[in-house]
């Protein structure tokens, strides 16, 4: 009965979600206000009914409902209750409707959020939403039903993929869905900017706030799937260049560059149809990425859902969201027009440089992504592109981008001077470069690449500083004055450039100085990693809720002194019978200890990976701060006043972040 | 004008570097079928994929040197590997595994890979064994 209510909830959010997409466009190209004014209402009701489906998936995951083909599959009594509940996303059928629930959440808040918004305005966004729940709506229902009956029941579930049994996969899943979904707002607009023919500061303002805020959560959601392959794997990688990872990393590419790209716009009013078409590449990569990991097309770790008729949906889907907004793109960008013109050295060419290299990045990472697939569709043979290919194009084409991070913030919008910028960040480069060329040999070993990875994170922080001071001098009063006239927009923007160093030091430390050994060990052996030494104290058995295993006992001291116990983990999970490594790891600021079983070899002894990961976490803890600066960005009260009293701060007294912004210039 | 110029010049570069980049460090696939008929590259990695012969696993004495046979079940390739295998990696089930053929026939492996699914089949080693297998019915039709 809870299966058949939720099947109805998601038939007559189609319903809605068909009035929510055709109604309010129409009405907006006709000047209709009372079709205009469908639009919330039937966004609103649509969210009630996708969170009604997904309340009754839920229940019956919860409730163990083995008359649910999605429940017999991903789910088993034995599970504990808190993964019976997220196993309601571990499955092809449930993660989509996760994705719809994601939109229309999305949605709910833009009509919520849009009240100093043109009528016009908020009906094409809302419209435009309604339109992509439409067509995953219609992919669920005619493809994959998650509420499916399987009669007679099962005695007992097919069990989760022991893998997503674990608190990270519990998050990660919903942070990178409200990602990739929150990108779709920004496509919203872009595609109401289009339609509308009118493209300014207050649209770029707008959608603004959206645009960042998904680009948080779609850092976060990375971030934990990065972090989570890196205990749960149990062989220390961070990141693989899998095609499910540049699936996510491709529409954060572009994010990054619409985020940047919208500041022009919104301070400028340059890059207007370059921001529209960045929109629309982030949602399409996005889209993309749903289509690659859950049509099964990929042959990854990650391909957990395997139905290639559902790919020719997603195709289809891809084609008509892609392909249309595109067309639509090339028939009314000439409207919008180009914005403001600006010289060679200015802020804007900067941005365009970085929004530039961004995009070549994203489209490198494509071709590596894509290209065995098209290889392997046509019969050309199989080859793979492995992380050489993406390291050898990254490092070159991130590299320049750091380094106009640095200047960008400093260079004056329309007309800078370059000889000026020189002198002022000469003493940042000084710092950097003796960074680069002395901290090495403190930390033990120099190499080039150390060095060149030192370089570039200490740059960052060093211009950082120097624009924040540069930038404090041009205001008035005393310290604490000065720091307060200074926009949250602006110290989150410095607070994410310096998460992004913070991020190379761990990406730099990590590959510069670690160790990894794999030793067989029997009962009693000491191994000596960087100075710490692991003594194999032997296995015992163990007993978890819905499997059975072998708990290693690895004693660590460093000179003698003991440090601490690490207990890994090799589990058999009982209804899968598939074996899983539970790596130890002693997470510290300054490195992790990590440790786990192989399998038992001759004798009683086991081989075992024994790590030492220098600064890991840092690279996790920059992703925390860009997100951070994400965050506090949007905090701008910039963002938070109405429209009537916004426009009376923007010509009175002079913003004091637009005043801030000429000054620093 | 200037603007536009030297965006072509980077867009260049960066073109220039990334299918350098791409042509270089593509790893093609072989099936042992095809690297006994000599076609995989000598001194250059490649992948090799199949299913782990039953029967064929041995472990040296040093308990991380691990000698097996991937076959597609009209040939079979010796693999040699120093590390510890992925929980999923077992006799009788799908493999893939890269790494450079050695003057001795034997392929030193230096990446192994087993699926994280019990019942699912590395799509390249399921390749191998389809087309070892239609090689082979094509030979008795003849």
């Amino acid at each position: 009965m809870i299966p058949e209510l939720g099947h109805f909830a998601l038939i007559l959010a189609l319903l809605l979600a068909l009035t929510q997409g055709v109604l309010p466009v129409i009405g907006a190209a006709r000047a209709i206000p009372a079709w205009m004014a469908v639009a919330r209402p039937a966004a609103q009701g649509q969210f009630v009914f996708v969170a009604i489906a997904f309340g009754c998936l839920a229940w019956s995951f919860a409730n163990n409902d083995f008359s649910v083909l999605n429940v017999a599959t991903n789910s088993n009594s034995q599970l504990p209750l808190q993964y019976r509940i997220a196993a309601t996303w571990g499955s092809h059928e449930g993660s989509l409707l996760l994705w719809v629930l994601m939109l229309s959440l999305w949605t709910v808040a833009v009509s919520v959020f849009s009240r100093q918004l043109p009528e016009e305005m908020v009906a094409r966004v809302v419209g435009v939403m309604g339109l992509i729940s439409v067509g995953f709506l219609l992919f669920m229902l005619l493809t994959s039903n998650p509420f499916e009956r399987l009669l007679p029941a099962a005695a007992d579930g097919r069990d989760l993929n022991p893998l997503l049994q674990d608190p990270g996969m519990v998050i990660h899943p919903p942070m990178l869905y409200m990602g990739y979904v929150g990108f779709s707002v920004a496509f919203a607009f872009a595609i109401a900017a289009l339609l509308g023919g009118k493209l300014d500061a207050t649209w770029a303002r707008w959608s603004r706030p959206w645009t960042t805020l998904a680009w948080c959560f779609l850092t976060l959601g990375i971030m934990l799937g990065s972090w989570w392959a890196y205990y749960e794997l149990g062989w220390g990688g961070w990141w693989f260049w899998d095609p499910v990872e540049n699936a996510s990393f491709m529409p954060w590419l572009f994010g990054t560059a619409l985020i940047h790209s919208l500041a022009v716009t919104e301070k400028r009013g340059s890059f207007k149809s370059w921001t529209v078409l960045l929109a629309i590449c982030a949602f399409s990569l996005s889209l993309l990425g749903t289509f690659l990991v859950r049509s099964g097309v990929l042959t990854s770790v990650h391909a957990f859902a395997t139905d290639p008729k559902r790919g020719i949906f997603i195709l289809a889907f891809l084609t008509v969201v892609i392909g249309g907004s595109l067309v639509l793109f090339a028939w009314r960008a000439p409207r919008v027009g180009l914005g403001g013109a600006f010289e060679l050295v200015s802020r804007e060419s900067m941005l365009l440089a970085n929004n530039v290299l961004l995009a070549v990045a994203a489209g490198s990472v494509l071709l590596g992504t894509l290209y065995p697939l098209f290889l392997d569709a046509l019969n050309l043979g199989k080859i793979s592109v492995g992380p050489p290919y993406f390291d050898a194009v990254f490092v070159p084409l991130m590299t320049p981008a750091v380094f106009l991070m640095g200047i960008g913030p400093l260079a004056r919008w329309k007309d800078a001077s370059l000889p000026e910028i020189a002198v002022r960040l000469r003493w940042a480069f000084g710092v950097s470069v003796v960074t680069a060329l002395l901290l090495p040999f403190v930390m033990g070993r120099w190499t080039p690449f150390i060095a060149f990875g030192l370089l570039l994170a200490a740059w960052i922080i060093a211009s950082s500083a120097v624009t924040l001071k540069h930038r404090l001098s041009r205001s008035e009063g005393g310290l604490r004055a000065r720091l307060g006239a200074q926009p949250r927009a602006y110290y989150g923007m410095l607070l994410a450039h310096c998460g992004v160093a913070v991020f190379i030091i761990g990406v730099t430390l990590v590959k510069g100085y670690e160790t990894e050994r794999d030793v067989r060990m029997a009962v009693g052996d000491s191994v000596t990693v960087s100075n710490y030494t692991f003594r194999f104290d032997g296995v015992q058995s163990i007993n978890g809720p819905n499997y059975r295993g072998s708990r290693g006992t690895i004693d660590v001291s460093r000179g003698g002194k003991h440090v601490r116990v690490l207990h890994p983990e090799k589990r058999i999970y009982h209804v899968q019978q598939m074996p899983m490594t539970e790596a130890a790891i002693d997470t510290g600021i300054f490195g992790d200890l990590y440790v786990s079983l192989g399998e038992p070899v001759s004798g009683g002894a086991w081989s075992v990976r024994v790590y030492h990961k220098p600064f890991v976490t840092w690279i996790w803890g920059g992703c925390i701060i860009m997100a951070l600066g994400g965050l506090l960005a949007l905090c701008d009260r910039r963002y938070r006043v109405s429209a009537g009293r916004h426009e009376a701060i923007v010509s009175g007294g002079g913003t004091k972040g637009a005043a801030g912004e000429v000054a620093a210039g | 004008m200037a603007i536009i110029a030297a965006g072509l010049a980077a867009l260049a570069i960066a073109a220039g570097l990334v299918l350098n980049a791409f042509q270089s460090n593509l790893v093609f696939f072989f099936s042992p079928s095809q690297v006994a008929a000599n076609e995989a590259p000598q001194g250059k990695a490649f992948r090799i994929g199949g299913m782990v012969e039953a029967g064929s696993v041995k472990r040296a004495d040093d308990g991380l040197t691990v000698h097996f046979l991937v076959t597609d079940t009209a040939k079979t390739i010796p693999v040699v590997f120093t590390g510890i295998l992925p929980d999923l990696f077992k006799e009788g089930k799908g493999v893939v595994a890269q790494g450079r053929l050695g003057a001795d026939g034997v392929f030193a492996a230096t990446e192994v890979l087993a699926k994280h699914d019990e019942n699912y089949m590395p799509p390249e080693a399921a390749h191998a064994i389809e087309q070892a297998q239609k090689a082979q019915k094509s030979v008795v039709i003849k």
